[in-house]
């Protein structure tokens, strides 16, 4: 008996590692210039964090290669009244520790992204109320009409109900914690293709392809994922060069030519829908970083238009982006549903007139500001904001640049540290790829309650604006809701509520053995990388 | 008035006579290296007056300068920017300018820092010997068994969690000076505690201490004048030093700032275009840097031959 027992296992044991000899080992290694804020999924609304995250978490829906959506972690959903939306969720989605998904994983989930340290509050405010019908249907109700959400919610993921609260991490991680305080930071349980087996934060992020994924359909067959931060531009590219790294973002845009030039490499462009652009504190009476005291020449329409007209985009193209950027007057790229070509055309460069402006506010010797600038987020951050402030002393306007690693970055200006910048440079890809998600975000005028225009750092305000806003939800006539997106766009455009500077482009360099998918909101999505 | 004018051309008579001097005109290489030297340091001194563009001046600096080849080596350079411009169109030769006079001041103040601290602490231990003495040449031993650049990386690290970041960055430079000079004072408190421990046993400390003077008087007026011959060579060479440990901290970007760049954070700058091909940013300054050292390096080389009695 026992003989027969020990034979079965060592039997089973050589076919297992038989079976682990013939399944090809492919192991990824790839490279950002800054880390994944964290682990935790509602802790910074953030495109690379939150791609880093598609492939350990999934939402109820997801995105495809052309961020389309498609059904996730629900197979189907269906609007049955104009305020409620019916989700059916997939049977047999196991969480990486092995607990099944179910309604009341939804439940949970949807109300972490309401607490405290959450930065998906613009999302998960879409919500008022998830009912759970049965194991494996919510019933999810709404203030108005949202027929929004479901696009919006892919970037909402599905967290384990009772991992989390095994783990103390009943509400979401704050991006001001710096250390690891929070469980969810440097640990995580999804239900994605890849689980998380090493964690350590600016230096490396090991993944494991999981065993028994719900999706058999997934093309990839990466076995193994290591991820390195690298601040470095150069040393990227280097790295990506002499074959240390397969695939590395972003490849700066001076290094084009060099790595198509180089054998086994080449440099993979696209036009990103990402708008990058300079936002203004028009809510204090006082700015924070300025030496104007007891008003803020933010909040003078004069000053702004004088920025505006200070900003030479195409200069900045040419010389930082080396021609790889489209100018822009909008705060969205036209991928984004709702562009209209009409109104993209940037404010004319032109410093005379912004001197006048500026002498007609009151300041003809200008004035100084401090503007808060990521170095590691955006393609040239940093070089961008420098060129900005010599644009700007051009005029007279003394713009002091501080320049931070993203983590820091976020922490300082976020609403979760009050908003504490006079001007910043930030920038947006729609994760809906609709103008509604620009708007209810970054133009609508702050409303804690009601979870809206929270990455509204500067507060712009205009009453008419967020009631078209809020048409624009629910408006399903295309040509009715281009109208209101126009006059909206006009509006802010008038006000120079924003100063839009660029879509930039995307910027990947790719070893020759694999294919990957470049999806124009910059996300990396593994499912999609085969070794040839 | 005519006394001390007297006493003090007297002196130099006495310079341009002494074998020093002697030396000096008969070595080309140490002229070569010592006229270097000066140049070097009169530029990086008058770089406000010799510079041709403002660095620090963004209202004139124009975006669409940027990337600009030396005139003499690309087909589409300036002619006013004769070593090329940065990716924000600074003009290269005013950025050296400037980067130098930054590396110089702080080689400068980091070697008088650590020669003041060096310099009181062997003749404290040399002079006052037991126990004093071995606590600081133990605390020396230690010091020394740590790579300076390692010392200034912790340093500057602990600062960096401790001040915000703007304060940071306006305190860079003292937090830089700080961090050499911590790492350099050891060579001269063993110098002068060695010849400090020679001259103990002369007859003329003998002798004050026959006549009850008091120690402090001794060893300061006394002692300390005979023994600081070997710093001035502890002190040029310990500039050439300083002033690659700062260019070396501020190339891995824990030395000054690029809003006040040192020739180490011009150099670290350019790195980022070498592999665009666009050589100068990081070049002109590495060579200005490989100048400098090399000139105050071998005119230090030079003194302490001169100034080694066991060479003659």
């Amino acid at each position: 008996m026992t003989i027969m027992k020990k034979m079965l296992t060592t039997v089973a044991a050589a076919s297992m590692i038989l079976s682990a000899g013939l399944a090809e080992a492919n192991t990824l290694k790839f490279a950002f210039q800054g880390d994944a804020q964290s682990l935790d999924p509602h802790g910074l609304n953030e495109t690379f964090t939150l791609g880093f995250l598609s492939n350990v978490y999934e939402g109820l829906t997801m995105l495809d290669q052309d961020i389309k959506v498609i059904p996730g972690l629900a197979t189907s959903w269906e609007v049955t009244s104009p305020t409620t939306i019916v989700f059916k969720l997939r049977e047999g989605v196991k969480f990486h520790n092995g607990n099944s998904f179910n309604a009341d994983d939804v439940i949970f989930s949807w109300k972490r992204t309401l607490s405290e340290g959450s930065d998906q509050k613009v999302r998960g405010g879409m919500v008022v109320d998830i009912k759970k019908i049965d194991d494996l249907t919510v019933e999810v109700h709404t203030d108005g009409p949202q027929p929004l959400m479901p696009s919006e919610w892919a970037w909402i993921y599905m967290m384990d109900k009772e991992w989390s609260e095994e783990n103390g991490a009943g509400s979401a991680a704050n991006v001001k914690e710096e250390s690891a305080n929070g469980y969810s930071l440097n640990h995580a349980n999804g239900t994605g293709p890849f689980e998380v087996t090493l964690r350590q934060p600016d230096v490396k992020t090991v993944f494991k392809r999981t065993e028994n994924h719900w999706n058999k359909d997934i093309i990839s067959n990466v076995t193994d994922v290591i991820f390195t931060p690298v601040k470095q531009a150069a040393t990227r590219t280097a790295a990506l060069i002499s074959g240390e790294l397969d695939m590395v973002y972003p490849i700066p845009v001076q290094d084009w030519s060099r790595l198509d030039s180089e054998d086994g490499v080449s440099a993979l462009k696209g036009a990103e829908a990402r708008t990058i652009f300079l936002g203004m504190d028009q809510m204090r009476d006082e700015l924070l970083y300025s030496n104007v005291k007891g008003k803020n020449p933010l909040k003078d329409i004069r000053v702004r238009q004088a920025m505006a007209h200070a900003l030479d985009l195409e200069v900045i193209k040419k010389k930082i982006m080396r021609g790889a950027a489209t100018p822009t007057g909008l705060m969205i790229a036209p991928q984004v549903n709702g562009f209209n070509p009409e109104y993209n055309t940037p404010y004319t460069y032109d410093p005379e007139l912004s001197r006048k402006l500026l002498a007609e506010a009151g300041y003809p010797d200008g004035f100084e500001i401090t503007i808060d600038c990521p170095n590691n987020r955006y393609v040239n951050d940093e070089k961008i904001c420098i060129a900005a402030a010599s644009m700007m002393a051009k005029i007279g306007i003394k713009m002091k640049v501080l320049a931070q690693p993203k983590a820091k970055y976020f922490a300082k200006v976020l609403a979760q540290n009050n908003y504490d910048t006079s001007m910043y440079l930030l920038g947006w890809t729609p994760g809906s790829m609709d103008v509604h998600n620009v708007l209810n975000s970054l133009i609508a005028c702050q409303n804690a309650e009601k979870n809206v225009g929270l990455f509204n750092l500067g507060n712009y305000c205009n009453a008419r604006v967020d009631e078209l806003t809020t048409l624009i939800q629910v408006e399903t006539d295309a040509d009715k809701r281009q109208a209101y997106v126009d006059e909206a766009m006009q509006i802010v455009k008038d006000e120079v509520g924003y100063l839009p500077i660029h879509q930039q482009p995307l910027s990947w360099g790719v070893s020759d053995k694999l294919t990957v998918n470049q999806r124009a909101d910059n996300a990396f999505d593994f499912r999609y990388v085969v070794f040839k | 008035m005519a006394d001390s004018e007297m006493k003090s051309n007297s002196k130099w008579v006495q310079f341009l006579k002494g074998d020093l001097w002697y030396d000096f005109t008969r070595s080309p290489v140490a002229i070569v290296s010592f006229i270097t030297m000066v140049v070097c340091l009169f530029l990086a001194a008058a770089a406000q007056w010799v510079a041709p563009f403002d660095i620090f001046d963004l209202a004139t600096l124009e975006l669409m300068d940027a990337d600009l080849p030396p005139p003499w080596a690309g087909e589409y350079g300036e002619d006013k920017f004769f070593l090329g411009t940065d990716d924000q169109g600074r003009d290269i030769w005013s950025g050296i300018l400037y980067g130098a006079q930054i590396s110089v001041f702080v080689g400068l103040a980091s070697v008088i820092i650590s020669a003041i601290a060096g310099v009181s602490l062997g003749l404290l231990a040399g002079y006052a010997g037991g126990r004093i003495d071995s606590f600081i040449m133990r605390v020396a031993d230690i010091q020394l068994s740590f790579p300076a650049i390692l010392i200034a990386l912790l340093i500057d690290g602990v600062m960096r969690g401790l001040l915000p970041r703007e304060l940071h960055d306006e305190l860079a430079i003292y937090v830089l000076i700080f961090a050499i000079s911590i790492s350099g004072w050891v060579q001269y408190a063993r110098t002068i505690r060695g010849s400090v421990m020679v001259e103990k046993h002369k007859e003329y400390v003998q002798a004050g201490l026959v006549i009850g003077l008091p120690s402090r008087i001794i060893a300061v007026k006394h002692i300390l004048p005979n023994v600081l011959n070997p710093l001035f060579v502890i002190g040029t060479i310990h500039l050439a030093t300083a002033i690659i440990t700062e260019a070396t901290l501020s190339f891995l970007g824990v030395g000054m700032s690029p809003t006040t760049p040192s020739l180490g954070t011009l150099i670290r700058i350019g790195n980022e275009y070498l592999l665009s091909g666009e050589w100068w940013i990081t070049l002109f300054p590495g060579l200005a840097l490989v100048v400098l050292v090399l000139s105050v390096n071998i005119f230090g080389d030079w003194l302490r031959d001169a100034l080694n009695p066991k060479l003659r």
